[in-house]
């Protein structure tokens, strides 16, 4: 089915998200939409599925004006969604999953289980997804899970199918399959709309690339094109993709890790006998898949975990069952993963944002009152180091894009006398302007000397920075290997598998 | 649980908390909806506060208008002579405002204007109490906690400062200070034990708050009865009279009821202001309020900021508890000493927008209802009941700023993060 989009433009009051886009997806074709974030590629999504009305424009399926009101009538006229974040019910079967909202009843209202079993099979086989349909989602990894989410699109038949950002949540090599998912679908006549901002993906599997800069078409561009032509086109800008830095001139090992495990919550073991150590002027990075123990790792490192075992030294003093306050205090500096819910308070302003870990001590307190005006001076000249583009120290942090917020974070931690600096996705949902800048700023942090942990589970993002690499896999660590380990086996390793030299090298 | 299972299941489990991968920092996901509405209800902006109390008065016009017996009368021919209803409802409600003005204010009728000011001295007593208290509400509020405890703070600050301020010889001045320092522990006792219950075990404050109202009330009933509260010589379930060196002096003389506890509400207004807004200890409590995850990883202690919140939360309630012992009701305490303030304290934190001068003016304007409405029905026949339903009003439209908003065709604030909203509705409307 041919998908055209004719002048659609979207507003939210004053912001215009969507200004006049066109784009034409062609049966049987993969066309990736690439933007930065922000840009407008998931409301444009949105307007296609029916969620959002276009205040101008038409959509149109093989030439024909359609009205959506809703994602019921997206779905009727044989569009489908994956989504970033699945819809999925968790307690629920695939199956059951897969018939909910257009659910097929037998006498007296009975759920027709079987046939959606059958539905399941069918297309399952059909793609060689090998998803059993009794299975549990909950129970489910999360790359089928997808699976179950295409099958949900392909049930209802789907003639054009929209995938939001599929690979953020996918290992390198769910990420493969995904793609071959993709090309099969393709085969077999089927309309893909590719939205993404990583460009190796795009050059792999895309047709065509449209690319989308603040709500408007830039361009467009053929899978030839090279990756800094599309990040150029991407910010409008020519952007160094790669890190400038000078190889590493470790010291001694400064933070010493021995036999650590962490227990959550629920009192599962989510980190297993951990070992490792970081010497000043290197960089480490923790590669993984989400949700293997990385994050529970550092925040047992910040004294952010309550249930840990084992050793964690920094320069020779022991860092374990410290609050966090005395961990900040012994000079660390730290980075959480999830700027808006762990870094900043977005009703403060940036300025109280950047005394927000030293509210206990002078130059910012004394004698319980705040010294707003000191604050305000070192406010300034932080927003002016670190380049944080606002209308002014008083703009509270919440009004912030992605990459300023992380800018107030970087100044928080970075304006102090850091002894460890502990960076987690630093860039995660960055423009690439901006994760230029915090790179280039990470690297700075461990030329001057200080040893430095980065957290990530992009892998360009690893191989751009890392000394040296360490790979978690369930909770374990798979290996430690050296910085400019092929992307290949680090992909092998972040699914688990040991490479062959074992992990002891570097 | 051996360990290599262990983390199987914890692979797939984060796989449906690991989404926040990607989001656009704009349109961050609210930390949950109940934290952001809580906050918007409780920090909203000063002018839905206005509206709402302009929107509660006119509801109020209304029901004065329609329990009016003239305006019933003239209703009966209204087809026939619609002036005389309209001129009937103009009487009604203004008849009744002019009272309310009158019986809070400043009374015209009055020959001198010693007598005509009387009103306004009448409403800062009422306020007082509802000052305090209302700060120790709001101070509750900025940090995240909901006190409903207003009731049992008040109760034990007036058992503490009251034994205080009957039973104990001190010279003049002196006295006064001991009781209210009494008080003041009292109601930051039973507020930290709150504090201290969240903390330490996670017990909902909404739920130990209550408890403790309870438990404080029946307290102090055996204590009146049986107890070290009891008047000797008398049957009544009411405490002895406070000593004349520890009641506050009056500050107008003995002709107004006004007293030295609205000095010292002033004082708390100024010292809650300058703690949320120039301490760092309420820079840390308002950094909890807003994000306890945040304030956490930035090394702040967010069950000990619960602890202080709660004591000094309860601490001013306790003013307002010690407040009526040593101002309001001199001759001795009952059960009932509280009458409802802990819980209109609630409003007038809401309508003040939990910061602090916002809750004084906030607790006069209520001090005003409670001074106006007596006036209002001996007056104009107004049930005072009507005054109890603006107030309720009131609370019902800040509630609801969404409401308040559509009525006056106000933008909605942060208009970005309200775009997710539409998606939900339609999502389900869908369905």
């Amino acid at each position: 089915m041919k998908l055209e989009l004719r002048g659609i433009t979207k507003r939210f009051g004053t912001l215009v998200a969507n200004d006049h886009i066109n784009l034409i997806v062609e049966a049987g074709e993969i066309h990736a939409l690439l933007g930065e974030n922000g840009a407008g590629k998931s409301t444009l999504m949105n307007v296609l599925y029916g969620l959002y009305q276009a205040d101008e424009g038409e959509i149109l399926l093989d030439d024909a004006v359609q009205h959506f009101s809703g994602p019921g009538d997206a779905m009727a006229a044989g569009i489908g969604m994956v989504h970033q974040h699945f819809m999925l019910i968790p307690v629920f079967t695939v199956a059951e999953n897969v018939m909910l909202g257009h659910e097929e009843t037998t006498f007296g209202g009975r759920l027709d289980l079987a046939a959606a079993r059958d539905r399941v099979r069918e297309i399952s086989d059909r793609f060689g997804f090998d998803v059993d349909p009794d299975a549990l989602v909950e129970d489910l990894p999360v790359g089928v899970q997808q699976r179950v989410e295409i099958i949900k699109a392909l049930s209802r038949d789907a003639k054009v199918l929209v995938f939001d950002e599929p690979t953020a949540v996918l290992t390198p090599q769910e990420t493969d399959e995904l793609m071959a998912i993709m090309r099969q679908l393709k085969d077999s006549g089927t309309s893909i709309v590719f939205i993404t901002h990583k460009l190796r993906e795009v050059r792999e599997v895309a047709d065509r690339i449209t690319v989308i800069r603040l709500g408007k078409v830039v361009g467009e561009a053929s899978p030839t094109a090279s990756n800094e032509e599309l990040a150029s086109l991407m910010v409008g800008r020519a952007v160094d993709l790669t890190v400038d830095k000078t190889p590493a001139t470790p010291g001694e090992p400064a933070l010493i890790v021995t036999g650590l495990t962490v227990l959550n919550a629920r009192g599962q073991i989510v980190v297993v006998d951990v070992s490792f150590e970081v010497a000043t002027g290197e960089i480490l990075a923790i590669a993984g898949v989400q949700g293997n123990g990385q994050t529970e790792l550092t925040e047992a490192l910040m004294g952010l975990q309550p249930r840990v075992v084992g050793q964690i030294a920094l320069y020779g003093k022991s860092l374990r069952g410290h609050s966090v306050r005395k961990v900040l205090d012994a000079g660390v500096g730290f980075v959480p993963e999830d700027r808006t819910e762990d870094g900043l308070i977005g009703e403060f302003t940036i300025a109280e944002n950047l005394m927000l870990d030293r509210s206990n001590r002078e130059p910012f307190v004394k004698h319980w009152n705040l010294q707003l005006a000191y604050l305000d001076e070192f406010a300034e000249e932080k927003v002016k180091e670190f380049d944080v583009r606002s209308q002014g120290i008083g703009t509270k942090v919440g009004r912030l894009s992605g990459g300023n917020q992380q800018k107030v974070v970087l100044a928080r931690e970075l304006s102090r006398d850091l002894r460890l600096f502990v960076a987690a996705q630093p860039t995660r949902g960055l423009d690439v302007g901006s994760i230029e800048f915090v790179h280039e700023r990470i690297v700075a942090t461990r030329d001057a000397g200080t040893p430095v942990i980065v957290i990530s589970t992009e892998l360009d993002e690893v191989a751009a920075l890392a000394d040296r690499i360490m790979v978690m896999y369930r909770g374990r660590i798979v290996g430690i290997v050296p910085g400019d380990t092929p992307r290949s086996v680090l992909g092998l390793m972040m699914a688990g598998e040991v490479p062959e030299q074992g992990g002891a090298a570097a | 649980m051996s360990d290599p299972q262990v983390p199987e299941t914890q692979a797939a489990a984060p796989s449906n908390a690991a989404p926040p991968t990607q989001t656009t920092p704009q349109q961050a996901e609210p930390p949950s909806r109940w934290h952001s509405m809580f906050r918007e209800i409780t920090t909203g902006s000063a002018i839905i506060s206005v509206l709402a109390v302009v929107l509660a008065l006119i509801a109020g016009a209304i029901l004065i208008a329609f329990t009016n017996e003239d305006v019933q009368k003239a209703s009966g021919y209204f087809f026939s002579r619609p002036g005389d209803t309209i001129a009937a409802i103009w009487d009604a409600v203004s008849g009744a405002y002019v009272a309310l003005f009158q019986g809070s204010v400043y009374n015209f009728r009055r020959p001198s204007f010693g007598d005509g000011i009387k009103p306004l001295t009448e409403t800062l007593t009422f306020a007082t109490p509802l000052i305090a208290a209302g700060l120790g509400v709001a101070l509750g509020f900025r940090v995240g906690l909901f006190n409903i405890g207003g009731r049992g703070q008040m109760l034990i600050a007036a058992t503490l400062g009251g034994w205080v301020a009957f039973a104990v010889d001190l010279p003049y001045g002196i006295h006064m200070v001991a009781a209210l320092i009494a008080g003041i522990l009292g109601g930051a006792i039973w507020g930290g034990i709150v504090g201290l219950l969240k903390a330490r075990t996670g017990a909902h404050e909404v739920i130990t708050t209550i408890m403790l109202n309870y438990v404080a009330g029946y307290l102090v009933m055996y204590l009146l009865r049986d107890g070290f509260l009891k008047a000797p010589g008398s049957n009544n379930p009411k405490s002895p009279a406070s000593k004349d060196t520890a009641i506050f002096f009056d500050l107008l003389g003995p002709e107004y009821n006004l007293h030295f506890g609205f000095v010292l509400v002033i004082a708390a207004t100024v010292f809650t202001w300058w703690l949320l807004n120039r301490s760092n200890l309420g820079f840390q409590f308002r950094a909890v309020g807003e994000n306890p995850n945040a304030a956490r990883v930035a090394g702040i202690s967010v069950k000990k900021m619960y602890v202080y919140a709660m004591l000094f939360s309860g601490g001013l309630v306790g003013l307002a508890g010690i407040n009526q012992v040593l101002g309001t009701t001199t001759s001795g305490f009952g059960a009932g000493l509280d009458s409802g303030i802990g819980f209109d304290a609630i409003t007038v934190a809401l309508l003040g927008r939990s910061k602090p001068w916002g809750v004084f003016a906030a607790g006069i304007l209520f001090g005003a209802f409670k001074a106006g409405g007596f006036s209002m029905q001996a007056a104009e026949g107004v049930p005072v009941d009507i005054v109890l339903v603006v107030q309720s009003l009131i609370v019902l439209f800040i509630a609801a700023p969404p409401l308040v908003r559509t009525i006056f065709r106000l933008p909605a604030p942060g208009s970005k993060s309200r775009r997710q909203l539409p998606n939900v509705t339609q999502e389900v409307a869908a369905k």
